[in-house]
C-alpha cells in the first residue's frame, strides 16, 4: 500500500465530491434541513390544530337527565361548553362533527344520588378527533367538579373533615439525571438515526465513484495510471466513508438542535418539554460505536455499486439494501428487544442496541468490546472483498 | 520498446462460451517507430492494447514494455506508458489543469517537476486559455488536448493509442495525428490502432493486420505492398482478412 497514492486519490475524489451538487444535496443539505423542517412543521401544525381546538366552545348534547335537573344545570352553567337540545341522531351528529360529545345521564340518577347508590354517566365522543376529545374532556371536568362539590357538601352535612376521603397525598420525584431522562426519551432514536443516516450518506458517493466512473468513461482512464488497485479502492473508500460520517454528524447535530428547540417551544406553550441534555460522552461513544459500522456500509455499498454499469442500475441494486439496514435498526427500538450475547454478533442490530444502552448511561463493557470487535472484523472483510472485486475484469468491464 | 510474446486473452461468455479475443499474438515495436494495428471491429485490437497497458491481464503469454513484464510488474509498466483511447474520458468536475496534475501526482512526480512539466505541455499544446475551465465545459478539441497532456505528463517512453481519432472532426484529428508523429520524433515507442488508412500510410513504420484475435500479417507498408502486389492498403487488408471473414460468414 502506498499512502501517498491513497492520499492523492482521496484528495481528487474530495475535490470532485465537493463540486457535485447532487451529492452535496443528499449528503449535506438534506440531513441539515430535514429535521428543522420536520420539527418546525410539526410544531406549526400542532399549534394550528390544538390552538383551533382549544379556542372552540364545543357543542354538547345531553341524553335523558329530565329527572336529574341538578347535574344538567351544572353542565349548562359551564361556560366552556354549549349545551344544545337533544336529538335522536346524536351519534350521527358526533360523527358528522355537528356536536363534539354527548352526555348520557342514566334514568333516576338524582334519586340514586339521594339514596347514596352509584350510577355511571357515559360520555360519548369520537376518538382520534381532537375537537371531540377536547369536548369530552370539558364535560368530564365539569362532572368531576360537580361530584367534588357534592362530596364536600355531604361531608359538611355530617361534620366530617375533607381529609376523610383524602387521608394522604402522593407526589412523584425524579432522581434520574437529566441526560438519562433525555436518553430514555430519544435515546433509542439517536442510535437508529446515526445508523440509517451513515448509510444514506454513503449511497450517492459509493455509486458516483464506481458505476458513475464506468458510465462517464473515466474508469479506463484511471486504470491506465500506475496507481495500484488497492490504493485506488482505499482512496475511493475513504471518500465514501467521509461522506457517510459527515451525513451522520450533520444529521445528529441538526436533530439535536431541532429537538432542543422543540422541547423549548413545548415547554413554553404547555409546560411539558423534552429534555435534550444528553451527555457529550454518550454522544461521542455512540459515534465511536458507529464508526466500524460506517466502514462496513461504505465498503459494502461500493462493492455492490461496482457491479452496475450505470448510475441507475446501481440505484436499483442499492435500494433493496436500505431495507436490509432499516429492518434490524427498527427492531432494536422495539420495546423488549434487549442486548444478548447472540444479538451482540448480529451487525447493525448490535450497534443499534448498544447505542440505545449508551445513551441511557448504561455501559456493558463486555458487550461493547464484542460489538466493536465483531463490527471491525465485518468491516475489514468488506474492505478486503471490495479490493478483490475491484481487481476482477469481469466486473470492471462488464458488458 | 514493446515486445509481445504469444499474448492471448480468453473471455467466458454465458451464451457463446469461451471467446478467444486475442490468440498468441507476437510482435515487437522499437523506440522512434510507430506500429499500426489494423483490423475490423471485434478483431482483437482493443484487447491487445489494453493488455499492453495492463488494464487487462493476459490469459496466456506475456509482453514487456521498456523491459517490464505486464504480468509481473503492471504498475511499473503503467508508469512507462501513456494510454489514450476514445474510452479514456476526463473527470468532468476537474479543471484541465487539475486533471493533468492528478495523473502527474499518481505517477509520483514531485511538485516542482510537475509544475514545470505542466507549463511546458500546456504551452506546447496551446492549452493556457482553458487550463482553469472544468472538463465538462470543454469543447471536443480541448478535451482531446487535455487527454494528450494527461498521457504526456510523466513523459512515458511508450505511447499506446486505441483508435484515437474515431468520432473526431478533421481539425481535432489533425492535432492527434501531429501529436503521434511528434511522439515518434521524440524517440518514443508508439503503437496505435485505427480504421483510417490514410493515417496508417502517413504514420506507420510497421503494420500488423489482426483478425479473429490472430495476427495474420506483419511488415512495413512497402513489404506488404510488395507481398500482395497491391498499392492500396485497404485492398491489402481485404486480401488478408477476406477469405477468413467470408468463411466465418
Amino acid at each position: 500500500m502506498n499512502l501517498h497514492a491513497v492520499g492523492v486519490v482521496y484528495r481528487k475524489e474530495l475535490t470532485e465530491w465537493l463540486r457535485d451538487r447532487r451529492t452535496l444535496i443528499s449528503t449535506v443539505l438534506v440531513p441539515l434541513l430535514a429535521f428543522p423542517i420536520l420539527i418546525s412543521g410539526m410544531i406549526s401544525l400542532s399549534a394550528v390544530l390544538i390552538g383551533g381546538a382549544k379556542k372552540e366552545v364545543p357543542k354538547i348534547m345531553i341524553i335523558h337527565g329530565e329527572d336529574s335537573p341538578a347535574v344538567v344545570d351544572a353542565l349548562k352553567s359551564n361556560k366552556e361548553i354549549e349545551v344544545v337540545p337533544f336529538a335522536d341522531n346524536w351519534m350521527d351528529q358526533i360523527s358528522d362533527k355537528q356536536i363534539r360529545a354527548a352526555v348520557e345521564i342514566p334514568e333516576g340518577f338524582q334519586a340514586s344520588l339521594d339514596k347514596g347508590t352509584t350510577q355511571t354517566i357515559q360520555i360519548h365522543y369520537y376518538e382520534g378527533e381532537i375537537k371531540s376529545e377536547f369536548g369530552a374532556e370539558h364535560v368530564e371536568k365539569s362532572l368531576k367538579a360537580y361530584r367534588d362539590d357534592l362530596v364536600k357538601k355531604r361531608l359538611e352535612a355530617k361534620n366530617l373533615p375533607d381529609t376523610l376521603i383524602a387521608p394522604f397525598d402522593t407526589k412523584q420525584h425524579n432522581v434520574a439525571p437529566p441526560e438519562k431522562v433525555g436518553g430514555s426519551t430519544i435515546g433509542s432514536m439517536i442510535g437508529y438515526m446515526v445508523i440509517i443516516l451513515s448509510m444514506t450518506g454513503a449511497i450517492y458517493p459509493a455509486i458516483d465513484l464506481t458505476a458513475g466512473e464506468k458510465e462517464r468513461g473515466t474508469m479506463e482512464t484511471i486504470l491506465s495510471s500506475p496507481v495500484s488497485r488497492l490504493d485506488l479502492v482505499l482512496g475511493k473508500f475513504l471518500l465514501v466513508f467521509s461522506a457517510s460520517l459527515t451525513t451522520a454528524i450533520l444529521s445528529v447535530t441538526s436533530m439535536g438542535l431541532s429537538f432542543a428547540y422543540m422541547g423549548h417551544a413545548l415547554a413554553k406553550t404547555s409546560g411539558a418539554g423534552i429534555h435534550m441534555n444528553l451527555g457529550l460522552t454518550s454522544v461521542v461513544a455512540v459515534f465511536l460505536m458507529a464508526l466500524p459500522l460506517s466502514v462496513l456500509f461504505s465498503a459494502v455499498l461500493m462493492t455492490v455499486a461496482l457491479f452496475a454499469k450505470t448510475y441507475k442500475e446501481a440505484q436499483s441494486y442499492l435500494t433493496p439494501m436500505t431495507f436490509i439496514v432499516v429492518i434490524p435498526a427498527v427492531a432494536s427500538v422495539l420495546p423488549g428487544v434487549e442486548l444478548t450475547p447472540k444479538l451482540a454478533l448480529i451487525p447493525i442490530l448490535n450497534t443499534s442496541l448498544v447505542c440505545k444502552e449508551i445513551i441511557t448511561g448504561t455501559y456493558h463493557w463486555g458487550s461493547i468490546a464484542t460489538i466493536f470487535a465483531s463490527t471491525c472484523v465485518y468491516a475489514a472483510v468488506a474492505i478486503f472483498v471490495a479490493v478483490k472485486i475491484f481487481q476482477r475484469e469481469s466486473v470492471l468491464f462488464r458488458s | 520498446m514493446i515486445e509481445a510474446r504469444s499474448l492471448s486473452k480468453r473471455f467466458q461468455d454465458k451464451k457463446r462460451g469461451e471467446i478467444r479475443a486475442v490468440d498468441k499474438v507476437t510482435f515487437s515495436c522499437e523506440p522512434g517507430k510507430i506500429y499500426g494495428l489494423l483490423g475490423a471491429n471485434g478483431a482483437g485490437k482493443t484487447t491487445t492494447l489494453r493488455m499492453l497497458a495492463t488494464i487487462l491481464e493476459p490469459t496466456d503469454g506475456t509482453a514487456t514494455i521498456n523491459g517490464f513484464d505486464v504480468v509481473e510488474h503492471p504498475e511499473k509498466v503503467r508508469a512507462n506508458v501513456g494510454f489514450l483511447s476514445t474510452a479514456t474520458a476526463l473527470y468532468p468536475r476537474l479543471t484541465a489543469q487539475e486533471m493533468v496534475e492528478y495523473f502527474g501526482r499518481l505517477n509520483g512526480l514531485d511538485e516542482p517537476t510537475l509544475k514545470k512539466r505542466i507549463e511546458d505541455i500546456f504551452s506546447r499544446l496551446d492549452m493556457n486559455g482553458f487550463r482553469d475551465r472544468r472538463c465538462d465545459k470543454l469543447s471536443t478539441g480541448m478535451k482531446q488536448k487535455t487527454s494528450i497532456a494527461r498521457t504526456l505528463v510523466h513523459d512515458p517512453p511508450v505511447m499506446i493509442f486505441d483508435e484515437p481519432t474515431t468520432g473526431l472532426d478533421v481539425m481535432t484529428a489533425r492535432t492527434i495525428i501531429g501529436f503521434i508523429a511528434d511522439c515518434r520524433d521524440r524517440g518514443k515507442t508508439v503503437i496505435f490502432s485505427t480504421h483510417i488508412m490514410s493515417e496508417v500510410e502517413r504514420l506507420c513504420d510497421h503494420i500488423g493486420i489482426i483478425h479473429g484475435g490472430k495476427l495474420l500479417e506483419e511488415g512495413t507498408l512497402a513489404e506488404l505492398r510488395a507481398k500482395h502486389n497491391e498499392h492500396n492498403l485497404e485492398e491489402i487488408i481485404v486480401k488478408v482478412v477476406g477469405p477468413l471473414a467470408n468463411a466465418e460468414a
